[in-house]
């Protein structure tokens, strides 16, 4: 498990808008392309000999499955701002303001009033 | 010496820009009320005449991250530029260039290191909507040289309550001993109970009213040692999971002093969330407080404490929650 390496995947696609079109539209090799171009360099000389993802980390991300994200620990805010990115126009056009981040709380309804996965690292 | 002539702690929304700013017939039924009360709210900071704006608020993952992020930080640079794509893409803020005080950037890092808070520094710093949305809502000019704070509300662990409370305390005395002719105000921007990214979000309060009831006659009324009894991460955690922003508006009580009660107090119920707006002046001159009372008017807010026990509050309270009867 490597919640940075999640986060630094979910901030690094949320602060660019080529990227942010490019998860949206193919998540899976969006994820691919990111784990050579951006996740595994410290800047544009140096590089990672440790981070990756787990198989089930490079999955959920494949596949926009927030929740699963929210489950394992990934940072609540970057998980809502990318998949609010992802996915706000489209709902709001077809079902009103918020609906996707109505949606998404409807999702994870089955953690409240319990402790929610720990942030922390 | 500086004048600290109005301490502002508010919540910062970053919906407010487009709520206000969008055609008529395009902009959500609470966006009048809502204009209202922050317009009635400007005019406590313009009532403080201020020449210099310290600012503190949290970056919300736009510039500082987890390779490398500070408790505390503050910005030390002659301009600051705002707003990052990202806002700009979620919330439709525009983009700002700020003036900065250097010199006030420098005294206070200076002094804090001496009071012993071992501050970060950044030498380029883009300030992110915990910022612009005060600029936009009490000093929408854009035209005051300011001094950034950042603080960690985000990636645990996070500094306690207390050390909040006393970076604000250490704050106050630094611009109290600045010298310069300068009228300074501070303003803070932080959160009440509020959830994001997890199931209470959105809904149709915020994650929790009665926190907020608490919270504003606590800062209202400068009682720290309520809060220290009451405000730990776990609890704040319990009222919503991104309630820790709480603490950026206990540091501007802080600032303000213990016990010291505000001369502006107001809030709205924001579906999602509530605002606060509040004002303290510590050097109140009758000028500040015919506007407060002017503001207080217009936006239907209080010129001193709002306390837990206001009747505002009782549709939230089911009769599990009610106090007992004379306590």
């Amino acid at each position: 498990m490597s919640k940075y390496y999640v986060n630094k995947f979910l901030f690094t696609i949320d602060r660019d808008p080529e990227w942010v079109a490019s998860y949206r539209d193919d998540p899976r090799a969006t994820v691919e392309r990111w784990e050579k171009d951006v996740g595994r360099w410290l800047n544009p000389v140096e590089q990672t000999s440790w981070l990756e993802f787990t198989a089930e980390e490079r999955e959920a991300l494949a596949t926009h499955d927030y929740v699963w994200l929210f489950e394992h620990g990934a940072h609540f805010f970057l998980n809502l701002t990318l998949f609010i990115a992802l996915f706000d126009e489209e709902y709001a056009a077809a079902r009103g303001p918020l609906a996707f981040q109505t949606e998404m709380a409807q999702k994870l309804d089955h953690w409240t009033g319990r402790d929610y996965p720990s942030v922390a690292m | 010496m500086a004048e600290l002539t109005a301490v502002l702690a508010s919540t910062h929304h970053p919906f407010y820009y487009k709520a206000t700013t969008s055609p008529q017939d395009q902009r959500p039924p609470y966006a009048a009320d809502w204009q209202r009360k922050v317009e009635a709210y400007r005019e406590t900071l313009t009532a403080a005449e201020p020449d210099i704006l310290v600012m503190v608020g949290a970056d919300h993952f736009h510039q500082l991250w987890l390779d490398n992020y500070p408790q505390f930080l503050i910005g030390k640079q002659e301009t600051y530029d705002a707003t990052f794509y990202n806002e700009e893409r979620e919330f439709g803020i525009p983009k700002y260039t700020l003036a900065g005080d250097l010199e006030l950037s420098r005294y206070m890092h200076e002094e804090l290191l001496v009071k012993e808070f071992d501050f970060s520094v950044s030498h380029e710093l883009k300030i992110d909507h915990s910022i612009i949305c005060p600029i936009i809502t009490v000093r929408p000019q854009a035209d005051l040289p300011i001094v950034p704070i950042y603080t960690n509300i985000f990636v645990p662990p996070l500094p306690s309550p207390r050390r909040f409370y006393q970076v604000g305390r250490a704050i106050r005395e630094i611009i109290d001993s600045f010298p310069s002719d300068k009228k300074v105000a501070a303003i803070g921007t932080g959160h009440l109970s509020l959830e994001l990214g997890g199931p209470r979000q959105f809904g149709e309060h915020g994650p929790d009213p009665l926190f907020d009831a608490d919270a504003i006659e606590w800062l209202s009324t400068g009682n720290i040692d309520a809060i220290l009894a009451n405000v730990t991460h776990e609890s704040m955690a319990g009222a919503g999971n991104a309630t820790h922003g709480f603490m950026d508006l206990l540091l501007m009580m802080g600032i303000a002093g213990p016990g010291v009660h505000a001369d502006y107090v107001d809030h709205l119920d924001l579906f999602h969330t509530r605002e606060m707006y509040m004002t303290w002046y510590p050097n109140r001159t009758q000028d500040q407080l015919d506007a407060a009372a002017r503001a207080a008017q217009t936006a239907q807010a209080s010129t001193g404490p709002i306390y837990a026990t206001d009747p505002a509050w009782e549709q939230f309270r089911t009769e599990h929650t009610a106090p007992a009867v004379g306590a």
